[in-house]
């Protein structure tokens, strides 16, 4: 039974890139099919970091180190729903035309900080395995709080290029303070 | 059948095909011909290339109606009981004779005639679409614009109860918009009643809706009640929503960016992934026609 949670898991957070994959096969992307797949693979980003972040609240409230377990994997996929995210923009919507490309990163500031966010996320998705554990120690813990910064830049990514009101970007960033904020230790702050 | 020959850059020997078409065939066997699809174009520069419109049902369920809510499918879920009967239109302002106009009466008024115009909308897509209306000018003359109508203020209505993004201030409600007179009087300019040989769907701004061939989509007002002619420069919804981003003239030009889209290249509605953007063209096209308009004018400044 155990055995076959961490299994499901992976399943389950592949469903969303074999769903977008069976749309593009059998052309059911609407109008715009690839704002379609740009919003998607970007929209599960956010998702999945909402779920690595949770992950840590998660075992504190109810002490099952089961949720530290699966962190990893979690972490994994937002860095691949990102990269899908990047390549679709790149690849697909600009066709490496790269003079558009580095104009729209240098002067649109939601594609700047979700460039940022994707940067910052290769160093996590290099050192994640258990050997970079072992071997960078005291550091790891350090440089994986990147996520955080991460988070925000993700969640600024959407607010900003929203056109006037925004719900769902909202939300995502009430969810993200919220996770962020379980993380402070206000014992601490009030025992100084 | 027969070919036609259409022009993208020039819209008004389309027009008059479109017209000779019409009066050969009747409206009913010109939404037949439509059901085809595709139509062969060729401009004053004898350069041939394939103009397709875009299908009905993307021209029907993928709209930017934000009195209907902010997603493309929001409007045709959210508009189908929207009441358009009765529909009084009022114009004044700076005329010698306003009027209170119904919908029937400018049916009866103005004959529409087919307008197959490109659709490009500021989030950096277009749509080429069939539209029926009549020029924006035949209504102006009737009311006899004074010396001191400099613009031209759209509003559209204001029904909380039956649009449900009204209840939200997502904008500042009624929408509104704008035109330089000489913008409104221009003949490419129309006021639109049906699509495809169609009534108007309500989504798409039943019953009267403006259409602007040359500026961004969202300048051409959808639902309009109100139609006033002012002595000074109007404040549209958009432009106060956000200032630093739209501006009142929001011609189409690939030259001025947005903060959020590059204004550069534009995807056609409707073609598959496989299909690359298309590079966006000066007036949306229309160059030939409206860039007098323009003259001497700093257009990224007055953007």
């Amino acid at each position: 039974m155990k055995s076959l949670l961490k299994p499901s898991i992976f399943v389950l957070s592949a469903a969303p890139f074999l769903l977008i994959t069976y749309k593009i096969f059998f052309n059911k992307l609407g109008p715009e099919p690839v704002k379609e797949i740009t919003h998607f693979t970007g929209e599960w980003t956010l998702i999945f970091i909402c779920l690595t972040l949770s992950m840590s609240p998660l075992k504190r409230f109810t002490s099952f180190i089961f949720w530290i377990k699966i962190r990893r994997m979690l972490g994994l996929f937002v860095f691949f729903y990102a990269t899908l995210h990047l390549l679709t923009y790149v690849v697909i919507d600009y066709r490496l035309d790269w003079n558009q490309i580095t104009d729209d990163v240098i002067k649109k500031k939601y594609v700047f900080v979700g460039f940022a966010a994707w940067l910052l996320l290769i160093p996590l998705a290099i050192t994640s395995s258990q050997k970079m554990i072992t071997l960078l120690k005291q550091n790891w813990k350090r440089l994986h709080r990147l996520i955080y910064a991460i988070a925000i830049l993700g969640s600024l990514h959407f607010i900003w290029l929203s056109k006037t009101i925004y719900f769902k970007p909202l939300i995502y960033f009430i969810i993200i303070t919220i996770l962020l904020i379980l993380r402070v230790n206000f014992k601490n702050i009030f025992n100084r | 059948m027969k070919k036609f020959k259409y022009s993208e850059i020039t819209p008004e020997s389309i027009f008059k095909n479109r017209r000779k078409f019409i009066k050969n065939l009747g409206l009913s066997a010109s939404s037949l011909f439509f059901g085809q699809n595709l139509i062969t174009s060729a401009n004053a520069n004898t350069k041939k290339e394939n103009m397709k419109l875009t299908e009905y049902r993307y021209v029907t369920t993928y709209n930017n109606y934000y009195e209907f809510g902010t997603g493309k499918s929001d409007p045709v879920e959210r508009s189908q009981k929207f009441e358009t009967k009765p529909w009084d239109i009022i114009i004044d302002g700076e005329v010698e004779n306003p009027i209170t106009i119904s919908m029937e009466e400018i049916t009866q008024m103005f004959p529409s005639e087919e307008r197959i115009y490109k659709l490009r909308c500021v989030e950096g897509w277009s749509m080429i679409i069939p539209w029926l209306g009549f020029p924006l000018n035949k209504l102006l003359k009737k009311v006899s614009p004074t010396n001191k109508a400099k613009f031209v203020k759209f509003t559209s209505i204001l029904d909380p109860e039956q649009m449900i993004g009204q209840r939200f201030p997502i904008l500042d409600w009624p929408y509104k918009e704008g035109l330089r007179i000489d913008e409104a009087m221009h003949d490419l300019t129309i006021l639109v009643t049906g699509l495809y040989g169609k009534k108007l769907p309500n989504q798409n701004g039943a019953p009267l809706r403006l259409m602007v061939p040359w500026k961004y989509g969202f300048k051409s007002s959808k639902a309009i009640v109100n139609i006033k002619l002012v002595e000074k420069m109007p404040i549209s919804s958009w432009m106060k929503a956000s200032p630093n981003e739209y501006g009142f003239y929001s011609n189409v030009n690939p030259g001025v960016s947005h903060p959020r889209w590059s204004q550069a290249t534009e995807r056609v509605i409707g073609e598959g992934i496989i299909s690359p953007r298309i590079p966006t063209t000066m007036f949306n096209g229309y160059g030939d026609e409206v860039a007098s308009l323009y003259n001497g004018m700093d257009l990224k400044k007055y953007f």
